[in-house]
């Protein structure tokens, strides 16, 4: 059990830390929000996950609560998280920005 | 113990340092969507730290806490996009 909360933990900070890089090198707006939340949110996952599996394996009242709060949060992470970014890509495009090294905007003018 | 309580610190202190590194977005970003995706992306590494932090000390208020900065970080998120639509 302790090595399944090992690799689980390891495999949330290496896709936050790529959501992150992500974040910082890529070239506009909208290949950042890719990166950026798919990765984190992926990587907020599997923390929340390995959290559950260790409050399960621990036993006892006050470990179980906090691993079904954790599943309360997860859930609360997943509905708001890709909602919130669809929002934040909607507002990009109508306010003008425009993909680096786009030529034409086949959606321009529509809703 | 299961597994090694310094984990929960050393995961932590990785998630505060990714939280600088977009707070360097944040700064840098030339248009304001850049900006408010280095926040929203701030905003889930809170949750998670938040998470951990939970497991690291025994407290599920700190879980609780997280729930509700999910909630509330989305509709901050949603207001400042729609600010940006032109909306409001």
């Amino acid at each position: 059990m302790g090595g399944l909360i090992y690799v689980l933990f390891g495999i949330s900070v290496v896709f936050n830390g790529l959501g992150v890089i992500a974040l910082i090198r890529f070239p506009d707006v909208y290949t950042r929000l890719h990166g950026a939340t798919k990765c984190t949110t992926f990587g907020s996952i599997f923390t929340a996950l390995g959290i559950i599996a260790y409050g399960f394996a621990r036993g006892g009242a006050a470990h179980e609560t906090l691993a079904i709060h954790t599943i309360v949060a997860l859930v609360a992470l997943l509905v708001t998280n890709p909602t919130g970014s669809h929002a934040i890509a909607r507002a990009a495009h109508r306010s003008g920005v425009k993909p680096k090294g786009a030529v034409v905007d086949r959606l321009e003018g529509r809703s | 113990m299961i597994i090694d309580p310094i984990t929960f610190f050393v995961v932590g202190a990785c998630f505060v340092l990714f939280m600088v590194f977009s707070l360097i977005r944040v700064g840098l970003g030339p248009t304001t969507p850049d900006r408010v995706v280095g926040l929203d992306t701030m905003n889930t590494l809170v949750v998670a730290t938040m998470i951990v932090l939970g497991a690291a000390f025994d407290e599920v208020v700190f879980i609780d806490v997280a729930i509700i900065y999910a909630l509330l970080s989305f509709v901050g998120t949603l207001y400042v996009a729609r600010y940006l639509e032109g909306g409001l």
